[in-house]
């Protein structure tokens, strides 16, 4: 009885993990460049990843998995957005400037250099 | 070099304590030999970390842990209003995309601060730091909302909050 419980939650959290998963990689096809194609990534990383770990606590209970998904999390957390920083250097090194709606300013006058 | 070297010595245990917490947690052993072999890396790698300069309040930054837990609860929130905003704009991107590139200013006055500041801003979506400069950070933002809540400076306040007093705390 318990375990339908547990496969509840577990079901309420993966289900819109998953679904924000999806919507984050069809944002990575449809943005228009690379640096917006970033943000739907971090859809990713941030809310899909935690709603599929947090589902996935509930099935292995209080134990040394759980402790090891919470690890994950944690390190999720302080990986991905150096990546993407790393990502975005890379691309601005390379001499790819992002489309922007908004000219303000030449903020990036200098971007670029390192 | 006495009060110095006292903090090193507190540094290094506090790294110990924390690379055997984790080194159990992930293996989950309590065989005799093997917790040996476990304790004999964890001494290899706080010697590797002495020799190489790295333990210090920078790299292992103890005094910051308190304030971050009282920081996470709000940037989870953060993380979570701006998903939802990603979302809406990947699924009905007409009027919603609006990118942009602008600097913001970061009143943190260490490194580390720096740091904590622009993953901050990187993990939430719907902004990323491209670049850190003295005091500023160049950020892309995605939709309008995204530029506009980061520019009421609220997270840049929190962050230097967590900061802290970095000359009390060395």
């Amino acid at each position: 009885m318990d375990q339908t419980v547990f496969d509840f939650l577990t079901w309420l959290f993966v289900i819109p993990g998953g679904l924000l998963l999806i919507i984050g990689g069809v944002g990575m096809i449809t943005m228009r460049d690379v640096f917006a194609r970033m943000h739907p990534a971090g859809v990713i990383d941030t809310l899909g990843a935690e709603l599929i770990l947090v589902g996935l606590m509930f099935q292995s209970g209080l134990s040394i998995v759980t402790v090891k998904l919470a690890l994950i999390l944690a390190f999720l957390f302080f990986t991905s957005p150096t990546a993407t920083h790393a990502l975005a250097r890379a691309c601005l090194s390379a001499g790819v400037t992002p489309k922007v709606d908004e000219e303000k300013s030449a903020a990036l006058s200098r971007g670029g250099s390192s | 070099m006495g009060r110095r070297g006292n903090i090193g010595v507190l540094h290094a245990i506090s790294l110990a304590i924390g690379l055997a917490a984790l080194w159990w947690l992930l293996s989950g052993y309590t065989i005799p030999l093997i917790l040996a072999l476990g304790a004999g890396s964890i001494a290899l790698v706080v010697y590797i970390a002495h020799r190489m300069d790295v333990i210090d309040h920078e790299g292992h930054p103890i005094h910051v842990t308190w304030r971050w837990v009282t920081y996470m609860p709000w940037l989870g929130k953060e993380i979570l209003m701006a998903n939802i905003d990603v979302v809406k704009a990947v699924l009905s991107p007409k009027g919603r995309v609006h990118t942009s590139v602008f600097r913001t200013k970061a009143t943190q006055k260490t490194e580390l601060g720096h740091v904590i500041y622009a993953n901050s801003i990187t993990l939430t979506p719907g902004t990323v730091t491209l670049e850190v400069e003295d005091g500023v950070m160049i950020v892309h933002a995605l939709t309008r909302g995204a530029a506009e809540g980061l520019k009421t400076g609220e997270m840049d306040r929190r962050c230097t909050a967590v900061e802290g007093h970095p000359e009390e705390d060395r």
